[in-house]
């Protein structure tokens, strides 16, 4: 579990190095992709809402490190969208080959309204008009980068059946 | 079929009731461990978030963490940095046709622009030198003017007129001379309502009573020359006169003020004197005159209007 949780760990660390470095410098036809994103929804997916919230929350951290943009906007942000993966993966996306996709497409858009509606709370610049026009092709950008993210995801950390899930009938008297 | 029969039920025919559904202890242990973790990080990202507004205490320590990614970042700027400028380079050729095709148009539509600036540069000096023309010394005293532009120039050689964007409604009328800054054209020879034709100096039925600006004495008449359009003579100079090559040609006028005036008024520059000769078999000098008009290029002239009419028709 503890090794799960590192290994996650060291790799949404360098999805948000790589996410502050390059990917929000890409522009591909009014899109950017964010692999942090979409790696967040495939741990999150994999290994539950703790998992999900907390890698979020790590990986928020250090994306608001990295660009130096106020601390915890990214990490609150993601701490909610990796929990609510999270709940998702235990209940009912358990095995539905569609879910990382459902998933990830459902959470770019929710996460663009939700980083407008905190900036707009906080008092910062909260451009909508840019940012729902780029949601089209960012939304589409995400899903491409889903399949080969989740598979990485499943190799690095695989599934794991939950303690408290129960396995088998329990047959009563 | 009961339809709260129990999996015992259904498995063993046992009548045995299920206990009231309670989640599992480690159900319940699990859920309450997921709230508290999902809140702490929901409270401590807010309370990031407020000490980043209220205080500046966290700002150092971004600043140390944003130091410590910093290696990180560019490593990782300098293993995508070739992928981004492959990446660059095909989406440069993507757009390349497209972008080729709208700086054609951009460059048609300055070629255009550029060509009506140079336009307006040349109309703008022409219209100058007419002003100054008829302000100067040189512009004709009896008369008014009239500027125009040419709508349509000498159709070929032996067609020398020309159409001009003024008519009566202008209060042109026939024979009125037609004059540039730099000498005389012709004169009007039809007159519609809103154009008029103009035959000019080089046409072979023009002539023009003329005389050498520096020997007076030495009078003629201007007329169509062998040479081509752009040549003229002074022709009916008597032999004893003296002209001179670059001698300056003008307009005679009505010396005199004769039964017939001369329709030109006088001190108008035609040309200059290009060449003199005479020989013994001839009554007058052979003068050839080089119009100072380029009758080729002529874009606006202005017509000279009496300001005491003729009476005559």
């Amino acid at each position: 579990m503890a090794v799960d949780a590192l290994k996650a760990g060291v790799v949404l660390f360098l999805c948000a190095v790589v996410q502050s470095s390059v990917l929000n410098g890409v522009d591909l036809l009014g899109g950017t992709p964010d692999i942090v994103l979409v790696a967040l929804v495939a741990v999150a997916l994999l290994r539950g809402s703790i998992f999900g919230a907390v890698l979020g929350f790590w990986a928020g951290l250090v994306l608001d490190t990295a660009t130096l943009q106020t601390l915890g906007v990214t990490a609150l942000l993601l701490t909610i969208a990796g929990f609510w993966i999270g709940r998702y993966g235990e209940t009912t996306a358990r095995d539905r080959t569609h879910a990382p996709f459902t998933s990830v497409l459902v959470v770019t858009f929710l996460l663009t309204i939700g980083g407008l509606l905190l900036d707009y709370v906080l008092g910062e610049a909260a451009p909508a008009g840019p940012a729902f026009a780029s949601l089209p092709m960012t939304v589409v950008l995400n899903l491409i980068l889903t399949l080969p993210v989740y598979a990485v995801a499943r190799r690095l950390v695989p599934p794991r059946e939950p303690a408290d899930r129960a396995r088998e009938v329990q047959l009563l008297g | 079929m009961p339809r709260n029969r129990s999996v015992r039920v259904a498995a063993l025919g046992s009548s045995v009731q299920r206990s009231a559904s309670q989640p599992y202890p480690s159900q319940k242990s699990s859920a309450l461990k997921r709230r508290i973790v999902v809140g702490v990080l929901v409270v401590l990202a807010l309370a990031l978030i407020t000490v980043s507004f209220r205080a500046s205490g966290l700002t150092a320590l971004q600043d140390t963490g944003a130091t410590v990614l910093r290696p990180f970042q560019v490593a990782s700027d300098r293993v995508a940095r070739p992928f981004q400028d492959a990446y660059d380079w095909f989406a440069g050729l993507v757009h390349a046709k497209s972008e080729n095709a709208a700086l054609r148009k951009q460059v048609d539509a300055l070629r255009n622009q550029a060509f009506r600036n140079q336009q307006a540069v040349q109309e703008n000096t022409m219209l100058r030198a007419e002003l100054r023309y008829v302000d100067g010394p040189r512009f004709p005293q009896d008369y008014d003017y009239v500027a125009t532009s040419v709508i349509a120039p000498p159709q070929s050689r032996f067609d020398q007129t020309m159409v001009i964007d003024a008519g009566s409604n202008f209060g042109i009328r026939r024979d009125y001379p037609v004059v540039t800054p730099d000498g005389l054209v012709g004169r009007v020879t039809r007159v519609g309502k809103t154009v008029s034709q103009v035959m000019l100096l080089s046409d072979e039925s023009s002539a023009v009573s003329a005389s050498d600006q520096n020997h007076p004495g030495a009078t003629g008449i201007v007329k169509h020359g062998q040479g081509g359009a752009d040549t003229l003579i002074l022709d009916r100079v008597d032999k004893s006169q003296t002209v001179a090559v670059g001698d300056p040609v003008i307009t005679q006028g009505s010396p005199g003020n004769g039964l017939l005036p001369s329709i030109y008024p006088r001190g108008i520059a035609i040309g200059s004197v290009t060449s003199v000769g005479q020989n013994d078999t001839d009554l007058y000098k052979q003068i050839q005159v080089q119009p100072f008009v380029d009758f080729s290029s002529l874009r606006s002239v202005l017509v000279l209007v009496p300001k005491k009419p003729s009476t005559a028709p």
